[in-house]
């Protein structure tokens, strides 16, 4: 593990979102309550929308494109859609969040 | 005997002395240091003395007698410090004091927030006794306001209510408590506390704290001005570290200690709220108490170990009944049980996680909440007993509520159908008469025949007049989370007065914590359009492009489109146009349907510096993204045309000036033709207007979508003020009573022509429609582009974070 900040936790509006660019691409950050945060891909494992764009509700993000709904806290796909977008560890701590940056070198070195 | 020395007589430290005392009298001699000129006391008290519940004396918890009694040298009003730990000596204010053991219980300080005038007279903070007596000498009727919306900023705003001040509560958060409750149980609070006349305003963030010299008023970052006699912060608490700090002991967030509640130092000991254990803070009196007998135990060589435990909160902001216990987030792998009972402000949730219960919310009734806590703690599975848990330990069973006993209910004389002017009464006559079906009765009594938002209403009573001998159709509900029809809802949000989206979660029973995609930008419509003063508009609720205010398309790079008012435009606006073209990299430019030009393929980062240059040459967001006005389309009527007969694009132009910015249930498109050549494809609008020689012929409910529709003939007027007033009140009309996501056609489908143009046709009605629209003009015409371009609103649109660089690394 290596937590990384990456900012102030109320830089990321209540039931929206964040971008964090990685080397493995547009991280989301997404803000379910009021000191909860999840990161998963910011792509749409459907037909790569921007999940950051979406409307957040419960620890769920509906895409913006085509509403596939995704669980941010196991990446799968809702309903009927199946399928599976990466989910990082991310923590909150002081007013701060916390990313862990060895997850995301390690995925890029994959 | 020992020499033992204490700095801090808090509610740990009163406790720690007593275990110390029954255990062993003998083991130490005790000096007590207190910065108050007091003893111990039961802090958490204070509220009741401040309500004038309780007196002072009422909650000393050691008095004179029993110091004497235990031979504690009391050093009370008299500050530490230092500490020399090479010597052992603790230095106070009048001498200095050895040790052989030093006992930290510094507790904590208020959090005061530093904004500009913080420290004028005036400004006070709710941590003792003084600030107490400070509040209680504050004439009744004064002002005060309380920063700080958790349970002690409640607890001040009740206890200063209660003696007549006039109190306003400012919260950060969204809703109160938010870190205890979830927005539903929040809402219920907050309600209850307005009923109480204290005024309660989230979302508040203090710029500065104005007076000369003591305190007149607090200004807020959105530049509100609320004067105040008194203001009393209660934003937080953070442990009293300094002295410990000073004298070298470790510290992080607070004073580090181990389960033996010692010191970075073998002979220093801490308890309290100011330590930490395990990366933990304390702050309520359970582990408190936990950690004052495990040190007494330590102190005297005996084995202990403190073990922090989970915690419930069983909150008492007098007279409003909380209960949280473990972890209430929601989420997939978890799910909620949710009761609520709008008519006694009951909210219950449970939330299960396999098994096992592992978070509970209550508020309104609370009784059960000790039993949840228990299962929670235990890990209890709860498979068995599912069904019934939220229904709490003395359920046995019973018949499920019936959904038309509140219709049933009703009496004769009780109106259903508010357009038309009829009551239950007369349906119930209808039904008895033979009208035994929903067509029927609209025929036979008019009910639902209008505006329809009471059909379901309408059914109901058929339902309980005709019994099993009618089949009650299923309505499509809105969503998941609920099932009420779009109609329902919208008759209900304005007839209960809901304002805000806790309240339509809590009041009409949501079963999703905060709705889902698909209610979510219906109800803030509904709320923004109903309640254009008292709701703000929450763009987390909103489809992407309505919250960046630019269309995403299928690459998630945006369109920007400036208005061009009625599709006239000039060559300084055009040229703005092409230089924010070549600057940001537009792959295409495109003209549309609507008389405008579509800059196509914009990155998402680049949109509030694109905007403010279009800004500076004075043009505005066109809300081509938007459930709101798009364009009023043109052609060059008298102004050019040897056939115009009106000023068709001055016409244009004065429409568009008037209803942009205004959301509607569905994207609205408008044209003016000058003559019935209809050069501006004015009948396949929402509303057209075609200029005739002896006025203008106003037509609604046109499209060219999925569907074409031909507008039908709404009205033909002779002037232009007044083809204005129709069209404004029509937009009206249709914003107040159509669903989400219907077309003025669809919706003119549902209400008839009929009943518009009549509604319309009321001289006082179409007015009042008018000047509704107007209000909420007031709010809601601003240009977006200029309110996001500023710079703190344009840091939204980038990477929180660039780690590219760093992962490089």
């Amino acid at each position: 593990m290596n937590w990384i900040d990456i900012g102030a936790l109320d830089d990321v509006p209540l039931r929206g979102a964040r971008v964090v660019k990685t080397r493995v691409g547009c991280v989301a950050l997404f803000r379910t309550a009021e000191t909860e945060i999840f990161a998963t891909s910011n792509t749409c494992a459907h037909k790569g929308g921007p999940l950051s764009e979406g409307i957040v509700h419960g620890r769920h993000v509906t895409c913006p494109l085509h509403n596939w709904v995704w669980s941010l806290e196991t990446g799968e796909a809702q309903g009927a859609d199946e399928g599976r977008i990466a989910t990082y560890p991310v923590r909150v701590e002081d007013g701060r969040i916390l990313i862990d940056g060895a997850r995301l070198a390690s995925r890029s070195a994959a | 005997m020992e020499r033992l020395v204490v700095i801090g007589a808090g509610m740990a430290s009163g406790r720690l002395l007593e275990h110390l005392f029954e255990a062993d009298p003998g083991a130490y001699r005790v000096t007590l240091f207190n910065a108050e000129p007091r003893g111990n006391y039961n802090r958490i008290m204070l509220s009741p003395v401040l309500s004038g519940e309780k007196s002072y004396d009422e909650i000393v918890t050691h008095d004179e007698d029993w110091y004497a009694g235990h031979a504690v040298t009391c050093r009370f009003g008299e500050r530490v410090i230092g500490i020399d730990r090479d010597r052992k000596v603790v230095v106070g204010e009048k001498g200095e004091v050895p040790y052989d053991k030093l006992v930290f219980a510094t507790g904590s300080d208020a959090f005061i927030v530093p904004c500009p005038g913080h420290d004028l007279d005036g400004v006070i903070a709710y941590r003792d006794l003084d600030d107490t007596n400070r509040m209680i000498d504050t004439a009744p009727g004064s002002r005060a306001i309380v920063i700080g919306g958790g349970l002690l900023g409640l607890e001040a705003a009740a206890g200063l209510r209660m003696r007549g001040l006039d109190v306003t509560v400012l919260h950060l958060a969204g809703h109160l408590m938010e870190r205890q409750l979830d927005p539903a149980a929040g809402y219920l609070l907050r309600a209850d506390l307005e009923r109480r006349g204290i005024t309660v305003m989230t979302q508040a963030s203090t710029r500065c704290i104005k007076g000369e010299g003591r305190v007149e008023a607090v200004e807020l970052e959105d530049g509100t001005l609320l004067p105040a006699d008194l203001v009393v912060m209660a934003v937080g608490i953070r442990p009293a570290v300094a002295l410990a700090k000073q004298a070298g002991l470790t510290v992080r967030k607070a004073i580090e200690v181990d389960a033996q509640m010692r010191t970075s130092d073998p002979s220093v000991f801490a308890v309290g709220e100011c330590i930490e254990f395990a990366g933990q803070l304390f702050g309520l009196v359970a582990p408190l108490y936990e950690q004052a007998k495990v040190l007494a135990a330590t102190l005297l060589d005996d084995d202990a170990a403190f073990t922090p435990k989970q915690l419930s909160t069983k909150l008492k902001v007098t007279g409003c009944d909380l209960f949280s216990a473990g972890d209430f987030a929601e989420g997939p792998g978890r799910e909620d049980i949710v009761f609520r009972d709008p008519a006694r402000g009951i909210y219950k949730r449970l939330v299960v996680e396999g098994d096992t219960l592992v978070g509970a919310v209550m508020y309104g009734d609370t009784s059960d909440g000790n039993w949840f806590f228990g299962l929670i703690r235990d890990g209890t599975d709860i498979t068995d007993m599912r069904e019934t848990l939220i229904f709490g330990p003395a359920y046995q069973g019973g018949a499920a509520a019936d959904p038309l006993a509140a219709v049933a209910a009703l009496p004769a004389d009780a109106e259903i159908c508010g357009c038309n002017g009829v009551c239950k009464g007369q349906i119930t006559e209808a039904i008895e008469g033979g009208a035994t079906d929903l067509g029927a009765v609209r025929a036979t009594t008019k009910a639902s025949a209008s505006c329809g938002t009471c059909t379901g209403l309408v059914e109901q009573v058929l339902a309980v007049t005709l019994g099993d001998s009618f089949q009650l159709p299923v309505a499509q509900p809105v969503c998941g989370c609920t099932d009420l029809t779009h109609e329902d809802l919208r008759r209900l949000i304005k007839a209960r007065e809901l304002k805000s989206q806790p309240a339509v979660w809590q009041e009409l029973g949501w079963t999703s914590p905060n709705g889902c995609h698909v209610c979510r930008p219906a109800v803030n419509f509904y709320l923004l359009a109903d309640w254009p003063l008292e709701y703000q508009d929450d763009p987390q609720s909103r489809f992407v492009n309505e919250r960046k205010h630019a269309n995403i398309q299928k690459d998630g790079t945006f369109s920007v489109v400036p208005r061009m008012w009625g599709g006239i435009t000039s060559a300084a606006e055009l040229r703005a146009i092409a230089d924010a073209a070549d600057k940001y990299g537009v792959p295409t430019v495109k003209v549309t349907g609507g008389q405008r030009i579509d800059l196509l393929g914009v990155k998402g980062e680049d949109l509030p510096a694109m905007w403010a240059d279009l800004n500076a040459a004075g043009l505005v967001s066109g809300h081509a993204y938007s459930k709101g006005l798009r364009t009023v389309k043109t052609c060059v009527g008298t102004d050019h045309c040897r056939f115009g007969t009106q000023d068709s694009t001055g016409l244009g132009v004065r429409l568009e000036k008037r209803l942009w910015g205004s959301w509607t249930p569905h994207k609205v498109k408008l044209a003016v033709s000058g003559c019935p050549r209809n050069c501006a494809e004015a009948t396949c609008k929402d509303v057209g207007i075609v200029c005739v020689d002896s006025g203008f012929e106003i037509g609604v409910g046109g499209a060219a979508g999925m569907d074409v529709k031909e507008v039908q003939p709404l009205v033909k007027v002779a002037t232009e003020d007044e083809a204005v007033e129709w069209t404004v009140a029509f937009v009206q009309l249709y914003r107040e009573h159509a669903r989400y996501l219907d077309r003025p056609y669809k919706w003119l489908a549902k209400v008839s022509l009929e009943w518009v143009q009549q509604t319309l046709g009321d001289g006082a009605e179409r007015k009042a429609l008018v000047d509704r629209f107007d209000l909420s003009q007031t709010i809601y015409q601003t240009d977006p582009w200029a309110e996001l371009a500023v710079r703190e609103k344009a840091r939204a649109f980038a990477p929180i974070a660039d780690l590219t660089l760093e992962a490089a690394e």
